[in-house]
This record gives structure tokens, C-alpha cells and sequence, in this order.
């Protein structure tokens, strides 16, 4: 065991701490349903930070989650508390910032009664730094009220307070919201628990007829960033590919084939609000891969709309604006931007094998050619602080996913050889990367952390392509 | 209640169903003006010297009395030697008389088999002079997804650019990238990988 170190406490930050906790039971409205719409931070009256430290120095802070308490006995609210208690685990774990304490190892810890009534010298022998406990119960009107606390286990302070209400629809989004705020009051670091996936799946085993015989579609789908609730989309009898989110989070644009000629397509994604079509296809213009611009504003694409080599543009998301912004014989393609928007990196032919290039957003001044090997393609550039390009790079029979760093003008590999692994994505923290793999049969959506540790399996059914992290 | 995303998923589509087949309506509805209006000049100066082709109406001379008429119905007892006027785009492109054009892996150009299969198809296209085409541009599985529609949009190109410089009026000639999409065999060998690169031809209209 551990040696636990007596961690200081100061008495007049108690007595703050407990009278903050009153105030900052600040009621969230949560909606189960809702867009991954990024609630203000709630004001703290505290501005002093009770930051959990680690009783292991070097080590990160070890913390347990036990099941929430459910203050209601009804079937829903139960479920509801102990999915909260599993997922919060997967959500602080997901970050490595904390050490998670493995939930069997104290099943045998009886419940705290109330959120007031913690065993904490039972957490002690544990080893635990923190505690994460919470109650669930019925509110009027059929929702729940959430509760949660940080408790420092040396000292059974309080760490973070917050009250939760809303829809007992979801109740993973509540461990989500909790996450993301433990990691940004404990450590100022923007969490991801509540973000994103968009991929193309064809796991629907929808058909079209084809020239030849029957063609299966893919459409594009979405789920949380851990891979639950997954959801359709688009839903057309043609094929959608290629989808990427606005960075408000709540617009898809993608390619779609529904008119034969692919088109890109900007579509609202929870509200009925938004269906544009900013580069429409023709017999003799195809738009493909679309990537916003860090304001939202415009949108970098691929097209041959000029006699049919494939070149770099620009559009506005209502079609106004158009520009092209490459110009080379051979082809130049999938475009992303930098963090800023002022320069785009993209793949292209013109040194004979795919590799990736960057070129300021608005097309003037020389192309540099940022890789020199077999073929890569794919590039997404990193959310500071990183200032990276992760891209898909042939590495024998198959591709892995590599890293370049601006900074140390450095190359790294974070996949394994194993299967081929492409089209990486960032997390809007940089720290993950979700990708296609085929290491576990037919291509899978993967993510994993920015240093190849933490591979997880995202999608399972059918098909699954093209992944895109919201912001 | 909060808004369901896939409910307002759904209705968004319906909606846009229902927009879309206004609009379909309105562009079946201009397409059919244009259709009959245009027909006479496309079909007059094809006319081929081919010499029992019942496939249009080439063999007519331009008769004024009923120029709105679909010029269509007449071809429909054609000679033994002409099976395909009157089939169906469908059943037509289900046994396509089109031949597929074959590439190397990770290639685009135009090979000397290839060239004999767009010079057949050439003639194809050269008898049926009102069939307008689609080039479908394909890649097998290897490669990434995004590198393989472009590829996929270089072997469409290719094909249809040999056709032009074969005379096949370029306003004839569509073209569209599926990369990977659309594998015509399944299998994860270069026996299916050979097939799956290809340019495949598809009547689109006629």
C-alpha cells in the first residue's frame, strides 16, 4: 500500500469551501438530448482551487468512483445512478490525468447513505486521493436531480460541488458534464467527454440499385466520443461519405452522391434549420471532402470543376465565394486547416507519390512539402497547443498513422502495423486521434491517444469509414 | 421535451423529400420541354451510314408535320441486328454492351488492352449517337478512402479523355468518382482487386 501523505488543510478555506458549496449547487439544466452545446462553466464563488494531489509523488492523483446513490428506488433512477458512477470512471480515466482506482476492488465499500456520509477512512485504506460521489433522485415533473462531490479523501474536503437537473433520458451526458468540469477546475484542461464522432457506415445493409448489380450504402452516423448512442444521420438511397462537424458542433457538412454528382452538403444535425448545398455536383464538377475553416465560415474542398484535374477550393457555406486555391497538373486533395485558418495542408501528387503539402489559406506563395515517403495521405492538422499534422502513411502492405510536430520538425509513428489504419482525426484537445482500422476485420472507427497508448474500438456493425471529432 | 435528433433527423428528410420531388416534378416537367424540343438536332446530323441501323430516328428525314412527337415508338420492331434500341436503360446497362476498362494498381493510364476496349466502346457509342454516358471511376480496396476517390476520378478521366480524342463529343461523356465504394468483387485478393480497378461505362440516358 501506498503511504498516504497528510495532505494541509487550512481551516479558513474549509469554512469557504463549505459555504461555497451551498452557492455553487448552482442548478445546470441538462437536457439529455440536446446538442453537445458547451454550457458556460458554471461560476465558482471559490477562487481558490482545492486541487487534488497525488499522496505518490510522480504519480498521478488516485481517484475512485463508486456507484452513484440512488435516492429514488424506481428501476430508472438505479440504472441511472450506476451508469453515472461507470461512466464518470471511463470519462476521467479516458484522460490519464488521474490514476482510476479499478471499480471491483471496492464494491465491498458500503455505499455512502447520503452525499454527506462518506466512509472516508475505508477510502484511506483504498489508497484513493479522491472520491467522486453523487446521489441521483426523482424531481417534480419526471426528471432527475444529480449531485456530485470531489471529496479529498486526507481531509474529507470538498473539491467541487454541483447540482445536475434535467432528463433522465441520457444519463451518461451527466457523467460526461462532470468530467469535463473535473478536468478543467483540476487541471485547466478542456475535456472531451461531451464531443463527438462522425463516420460513414453501410452497417443499415441498405442497397441501391447499381449498373451491375445491387450497391450497398453507407450514410453518415454519429456517436458520443466514447462510441455510445450511436445515431444515423444522413438518410438517403445513395451513398454519403466523408462528413466533418462545424466547429459550433451542431452542422455536418459531407459529400453526398443523392444527385449522381457528388455535392457537398451542409446539414444541421439536432434542428431542422440548416440544408445547403455550398458546391453543388454536375457532369462535370465533383466535390469532395470538406473541411471548416476554425471560424465556420467557409469550407476547403476537392473538385475538377475545371476540366477535371482535381484542385484545392474555397467556398462560403451558403455557395457564395468560391475560389480556387491551388493549381498544379496533378491532383491536389483532402484539404484541413491550420488552427488559426491561416494555412491549409493537403495531399498531392506533384512530387509523383501522395504526400502532404502546406499552402497558406488563401492560396499564394510556394507549397511546402512537409513529408518525403512512400505515400501518405489524409493530413489533419492538431487544435493547439500541439501544433501538428497527423496523417495516414504507407508503411508495408498497410498504413499506419504518424505524427509530425512543427515545432521539432519531428516524425512519429503511434500505430502498430497492425492491419491499415487511415484517416486520422483530432480530439478538440489534441490528445486523441480517431481513425479507421482494419486490424479487427473490415474497417472500424479506433481512437487513441496521441502517444499510441489507449487504443479503444469505436464502431463494431458493418462497414465504418471517414471519422470526424466535433470541436 | 428536449428536441429528438433522429426525429428531427426524419423530418428533416421528409421535408426535403417533399422539396425534392417538387423539384424533381419541375426539372422532369423542363427536362421534358427540352428533350422534345432538342431532339430533331441531335438525332439529324448523327444520322450513321450504318447500313440497317432502325435505331432512331435517322433514318427519317426531318418531317415537319409532327415535330413535338417523341420520336421514340418506332424502333421498338427493330432488325435482328439491333437488340438494344428498344431495351430499357435498366436491363441495357444490367448486360452492359460496354466493356470495363481494366488498371494497374495505383495507375491511370490508358494501356494497350484498354485502349482496344475504348475503341469498341467508341464505335458503341458512335452507333447510338443520342446515348449519353457515365464513366464510373473505381479503385480497389488498398489505399486510403480520400486517395482512392481521386484515383478513382483520374481513371474516369483518362477513359473518357481517350474517348474525345476517338471524336465522342465530350458533352456525351459524364464522369463521376465512387473510389472504394463500390467494389464489384468482394474479395480481398488481386484476383478481385483486378476487377474492382476499373472504368465502368453506365447509359444514362438515350
Amino acid at each position: 500500500m501506498i503511504s498516504m501523505r497528510a495532505l494541509s488543510f487550512r481551516p479558513s478555506f474549509r469554512l469557504r469551501m463549505s459555504a461555497a458549496l451551498v452557492a455553487a449547487c448552482a442548478t445546470l439544466a441538462l437536457s439529455a438530448q440536446t446538442p453537445p452545446q458547451q454550457p458556460p462553466p458554471p461560476k465558482q464563488p471559490q477562487e481558490v482551487v482545492l486541487t487534488i494531489s497525488s499522496g505518490s509523488p510522480g504519480l498521478p492523483p488516485k481517484v475512485a468512483v463508486p456507484d452513484f446513490v440512488a435516492l429514488s428506488s424506481d428501476a430508472e433512477t438505479v440504472a441511472a445512478a450506476r451508469t453515472i458512477g461507470q461512466v464518470l470512471w471511463d470519462d476521467l480515466n479516458f484522460e490519464r490525468e488521474f490514476y482510476l482506482i479499478s471499480r471491483d476492488t471496492y464494491r465491498t465499500i458500503p455505499a455512502a447513505t447520503s452525499i454527506d456520509q462518506v466512509p472516508l477512512d475505508q477510502w484511506k485504506q483504498l489508497g484513493a486521493d479522491a472520491l467522486v460521489v453523487g446521489t441521483v433522485r426523482r424531481v417534480v415533473g419526471g426528471g432527475v436531480a444529480v449531485q456530485m462531490r470531489l471529496v479529498e479523501v486526507g481531509t474529507g474536503a470538498s473539491a467541487m460541488a454541483k447540482e445536475y437537473t434535467g432528463s433522465i433520458a441520457n444519463p451518461r451526458l451527466y457523467a460526461h458534464t462532470m468530467s469535463d468540469e473535473i478536468h478543467l477546475q483540476q487541471r485547466r484542461l478542456r475535456g472531451v467527454a461531451r464531443t463527438k464522432l462522425a463516420f460513414t457506415s453501410d452497417r443499415d445493409g441498405e442497397r441501391m440499385n447499381g449498373p451491375v448489380k445491387t450497391r450497398g450504402i453507407s450514410n453518415i452516423y454519429m456517436s458520443d466520443y466514447d462510441g455510445a448512442n450511436q445515431k444515423r444521420v444522413s438518410v438517403t438511397r445513395a451513398t454519403d461519405i466523408a462528413p466533418a462537424w462545424s466547429p459550433d458542433g451542431k452542422t455536418i457538412a459531407y459529400t453526398s452522391y443523392r444527385s449522381n454528382y457528388p455535392d457537398i452538403i451542409v446539414q444541421s444535425v439536432y434542428e431542422l434549420r440548416e440544408y445547403l448545398k455550398p458546391a453543388r455536383g454536375s457532369p462535370e464538377k465533383s466535390n469532395f471532402l470538406p473541411a471548416w475553416s476554425p471560424d465556420g465560415e467557409k469550407l476547403a474542398f476537392m473538385s475538377n470543376r475545371d476540366g477535371g484535374n482535381l484542385e484545392i477550393y474555397l467556398v462560403n457555406r451558403d455557395g457564395s465565394g468560391l475560389r480556387r486555391l491551388t493549381n498544379h497538373p496533378e491532383n491536389d486533395a483532402s484539404p484541413t486547416w491550420s488552427p488559426t485558418g491561416s494555412q491549409i495542408a493537403f495531399t498531392s501528387n506533384r512530387s509523383g507519390n501522395p504526400q502532404i503539402y502546406i499552402m497558406n489559406a488563401d492560396g499564394t506563395g510556394p507549397a511546402e512539402q512537409i513529408t518525403r515517403e512512400s505515400w501518405c495521405d489524409r493530413p489533419t492538422w492538431s487544435p493547439a497547443p500541439f501544433n501538428e499534422i497527423a496523417y495516414a502513411s504507407r508503411t508495408g502492405a498497410g498504413y499506419d498513422i504518424r505524427i509530425f510536430d512543427f515545432a521539432t520538425r519531428s516524425f512519429k509513428t503511434i500505430t502498430d502495423g497492425i492491419g491499415s489504419n487511415e484517416s486520422p482525426t483530432f480530439s478538440p484537445n489534441g490528445r486523441h486521434i480517431a481513425f479507421t482500422s482494419t486490424r479487427a476485420g473490415k474497417e472500424q472507427i479506433f481512437v487513441i491517444d496521441r502517444d499510441g497508448k489507449n487504443l479503444r474500438q469505436i464502431t463494431r456493425g458493418g462497414m465504418n469509414r471517414y471519422p470526424n471529432w466535433s470541436q | 421535451m428536449y428536441p429528438d435528433p433522429v426525429a428531427d433527423v426524419q423530418r428533416e428528410m421528409i421535408m426535403m423529400q417533399r422539396r425534392h420531388a417538387l423539384l424533381i416534378a419541375v426539372m422532369v416537367l423542363a427536362l421534358v420541354g427540352g428533350c422534345a424540343k432538342k431532339k430533331p438536332p441531335v438525332a439529324r446530323p448523327t444520322a450513321p451510314p450504318s447500313t440497317s441501323d432502325a435505331a432512331g430516328t435517322s433514318s427519317r428525314p426531318p418531317s415537319p408535320p409532327q415535330p413535338v412527337q417523341e420520336p421514340q415508338p418506332v424502333p421498338a420492331e427493330p432488325n435482328a441486328a439491333d437488340t438494344l434500341s428498344g431495351t430499357d436503360i435498366d436491363t441495357l446497362n444490367r448486360n452492359s454492351p460496354f466493356q470495363p476498362v481494366f488498371f494497374g494498381y495505383d495507375q491511370d493510364a490508358i494501356e494497350t488492352a484498354a485502349q482496344q476496349t475504348l475503341n469498341g466502346n467508341a464505335e458503341l457509342m458512335k452507333k447510338y449517337p443520342a446515348w449519353v454516358i457515365t464513366i464510373e471511376g473505381h479503385s480497389d480496396e488498398r489505399g486510403t478512402a480520400e486517395y482512392n476517390l481521386a484515383l478513382g476520378e483520374r481513371r474516369a478521366m483518362a477513359a473518357r479523355n481517350y474517348l474525345v480524342s476517338l471524336g465522342i463529343p465530350a458533352d456525351r461523356l459524364r464522369t463521376v468518382s465512387y473510389g472504394k465504394e463500390f467494389p464489384f468483387e468482394p474479395g480481398h485478393d488481386e484476383g478481385s482487386w483486378s476487377k474492382n480497378r476499373r472504368a465502368h461505362f453506365v447509359v444514362t440516358s438515350k
